[in-house]
């Protein structure tokens, strides 16, 4: 069945077992996580979470709610894939020899990639872009063979000037 | 001034107001239980941890209050997460206080280690494991703060042995600081509008009262809002009470096993004012066909509700008892103004015939006047004897169900089992818990089914040594009786695993080993006599057992998956309707 994929950027307090909290809140509820990133922000007692989940619109909402309902949890904000900029990092080591290695350069330079390390019958390539385009780059690098490849999850952010660290909940305040 | 953990431990329950824990001691919680010793409030000595939160969930449905338990690290921290799981389900508030081995030990698989706050995360409303012992008293007073406030629910702490001995210099200040927790408590302006209008405009409404009406404290809001605008009312199995089933507006209980009209009031509807209840699937029998005919107008303190199994047409984020009271703020208001009327429904042909439905479809019992006792009449007699003022306690199972059915409850928190979960061996446990909370003035009746109270009765041993005078009535029919209906009506009478001799044990001989009074009644003839003895005891434990019809079923009925428009009202109707399929 089709899934929309939905991109949510979520900050929580930094406390041990914050993570675990909201991957069994998935896991015993049943959705879908499809992308997990996790990073400190400029507050050291703030992380941001970037979850992109596939699932529909209803349970999108039952998603975010349940999310809200974690302590620790501070603000929660859907990403618009339209006004936002999402990044994945790639790195992908494919076999090439002499006479290969300069048409995989040339595939990493139309994808604006970078050799990180080369060695006798292989290059590694660093990308970072969109789940699309690195997808595209996987694509045309698999006829020469890929030994391995690792992918970050993805990280997002809105366009413009709005922060969603802007407005009163990120602040720590005294309640009751 | 320096005190240790253990002392912060006991100072901080103190300044919360606590006035009983439920607990058991153990090695990793031993520093607790010396500075126990010299505090401020009553400790009651279990006989299983799981005992010690079902009658912290026993006091806390009772009261209003957190519950309180103190337990060991390891298997005891493991032995609360029934009762854990039981508070979340019903929305109880409980703080649960764990023992743990040393923070140097943490994740070594000492000896009675357990990973507690790994274990209950996603059976409680928020967990802490405490690595300093500057954090002790905040920690237990935010999990104080969160299980009572917002969506009550329970809170464990968990607390290391050398967080408990650690010496740190004393501080008290009794503000929270939780950032990310900030329940909403006053309604929309513009969807309390919107809400009035939809009654307004409704023809058959009816009230879906669930127990968040109970946490909230909002029986008084609600009788005032149901009455001035004459809505017939339901009461689910954990809001049972919270609107009297006196009242000419009660309508009595809907579900699986709920009453007729009831059932049939929320499937007629075209309007359901659902006020703290959850779409659980036990009310609403097949989701789809459900209350077919009406709009949703759903107010929760938990926006997760919200929706969750039920489209709704006007959504309102409230505590119940603040946004009732909002709402009848704006039709006091209406009411100065000469302009009322306009929002009351008029409700008369639908109160009538709710009237007939209720009047035409009786619950059914067929009890000879002499001879064998029926489980209705049993339970019927247990009202009559200890009444109006006393509070009903069960377990889990078709006595649950009678009780549920066949008592007319009239005041909030009269009623108290274990609904979301349903646990069996709750109401022993619970049942105590609830006497230590109401007091000596009301009596606390346990009804109790022979499968359920076998789980939990090591706990008469606590009523007796705390002298916590509870009535227990089992109602004996030597089966685990609603498993054995669901193999009769559902598998063919093919009965499997389902007989508990009636008399093992003997529960004479086993009130006499734990110094109670103990009672039985195996006919209908002796009932009466038996229950006034019973009644007669107030200083003490006593075990009454009311030997019952073992064939007897509970109707109505739903079948489980099926549409609430196929609500059984006897056995034969259904094996008329198996027998129709068939042929």
């Amino acid at each position: 069945m089709y899934h929309d994929r939905h991109t949510l950027s979520v900050l929580v307090e930094n406390r041990p077992g914050v993570l675990a909290r909201i991957a069994g809140m998935f896991a015993r509820r049943g959705y879908n996580i499809r992308s997990l990133a996790v990073g400190p922000t400029d507050d050291e007692r703030i992380s941001r979470l970037t979850i992109v989940v596939g699932t529909e619109a209803v349970q999108l909402e039952q998603i975010i709610k349940q999310l809200n309902k974690l302590v620790h949890v501070l603000k929660i904000v859907e990403l618009d894939e339209e006004i936002s900029v999402e990044r994945e990092l790639q790195l992908v080591k494919v076999t090439a020899d002499a006479q290969t290695r300069s048409q995989i350069i040339e595939i990493a330079d139309v994808f604006r990639a970078k050799i990180v390390d080369v060695d006798h019958d292989a290059l590694t390539i660093e990308a970072s872009g969109n789940p699309g385009k690195l997808e595209a780059m996987l694509d045309l690098l698999e006829p020469y063979g890929i030994r391995e490849m690792v992918r970050s999850g993805t990280i997002a952010l809105a366009r413009g000037t709005r922060a969603i660290t802007d407005g009163s909940k990120l602040r720590m305040q005294r309640v009751v | 001034m320096q005190i240790t953990g253990a002392e912060a431990v006991m100072r901080t329950l103190e300044a919360l107001g606590v006035d009983t824990v439920f607990g058991y001691p153990g090695g990793a919680i031993l520093p607790a239980y010396d500075p126990l010793i010299d505090a401020d409030f009553t400790h009651v000595l279990v006989r299983h941890e799981q005992g010690a939160v079902h009658m912290a969930e026993g006091y806390a449905h009772a009261t209003g209050r957190v519950g309180v338990c103190i337990v060991t690290s390891g298997p005891a921290a493991t032995n609360l997460v029934t009762g854990l799981t039981d508070a979340m389900m019903d929305s109880i508030p409980v703080l649960a206080i764990t023992g743990q081995v040393a923070t140097s030990a943490i994740g070594s698989d000492a000896f009675q280690e357990a990973d507690v706050t790994g274990i209950t995360m996603p059976i409680t409303k928020h967990n802490e494991l405490v690595h300093a012992p500057e954090r002790i008293a905040p920690a237990i007073k935010e999990a104080y703060h969160v299980a009572r406030s917002g969506r009550p629910g329970p809170v464990l702490v968990d607390l290391p042995k050398d967080v408990l001995n650690a010496t740190f210099e004393w501080e008290w200040d009794d503000t929270v600081d939780l950032p990310g927790y900030r329940p909403t408590v006053r309604g929309h302006g513009k969807m309390i509008r919107e809400a009035l209008e939809l009654i307004a405009a409704a023809e058959r409404p009816v009230i879906y009262a669930g127990g968040g009406l109970v946490r909230a404290g909002a029986a008084d809001e609600l009788y005032r809002f149901v009455t001035r605008l004459a809505l017939p009312v339901v009461t689910t199995l954990m809001a049972r009470g919270v609107f009297p089933d006196t009242h000419e507006l009660a309508v009595g209980m809907p579900g699986m096993h709920g009453h007729f009209a009831a059932v049939r009031a929320l499937q007629e509807a075209d309007l359901l004012v659902t006020l703290g209840a959850r779409f659980d699937d036990r009310v609403t029998g097949r989701l789809d066909a459900f209350a077919p005919h009406a709009k949703v107008l759903q107010v929760d303190v938990d926006p997760a509700e919200i929706g969750k199994n039920r489209d709704v047409d006007v959504p309102i984020v409230g505590d119940l008892k603040v946004v009732l009271g909002q709402i009848n703020g704006v039709l006091d208001d209406r009411q100065e103004r000469g302009e009322h009327d306009r929002f009351v429904p008029d409700t008369t042909a639908w109160r009538a015939h709710l009237a007939d439905l209720r009047r035409d479809h009786p619950l059914r019992c067929e009890q000879p006047e002499t001879g064998v006792l029926k489980p209705q009449t049993a339970i019927r007699a247990i009202h009559a004897t200890w009444g109006d003022d006393a509070v009903y306690v069960s377990g889990v199972g078709q006595h649950q169900m009678w009780a549920a059915q066949l008592i007319p409850y009239t005041r909030s928190r009269q009623w108290i089992n274990s609904g979301g979960l349903g646990t069996m061996g709750f109401a022993v446990p619970a049942a105590i818990g609830a006497k230590v909370g109401v007091g000596p003035d009301v009596p606390v009746v346990a009804i109790d089914g022979d499968g359920c109270f076998q789980m939990t009765f090591q706990e008469l041993a606590s009523a007796v040594q705390h002298g916590i005078p509870v009535v227990f009535c089992v109602i004996n029919n030597g089966y685990l009786g609603m498993v054995r209906q669901w193999q009769h009506l559902f598998y063919e009478d093919r009965l499997s695993q389902v007989e508990l001799p009636q008399d093992c044990p003997d529960l004479l001989k086993l009130a006499e080993a734990y110094q109670i009074p103990g009672f039985r009644a195996s006919t209908v003839d002796e009932l009466d006599a038996v229950l006034s003895k019973a009644r007669a005891i107030t200083d003490q434990p006593v075990l009454v057992e009311l030997r019952v019809d073992p064939d007897e079923m509970v109707f109505p009925m739903v079948p489980s998956g099926a549409s609430n428009d196929e609500l059984l009202e006897s056995a034969e109707e259904w094996h008329a309707r198996v027998a129709a399929e068939q042929a």
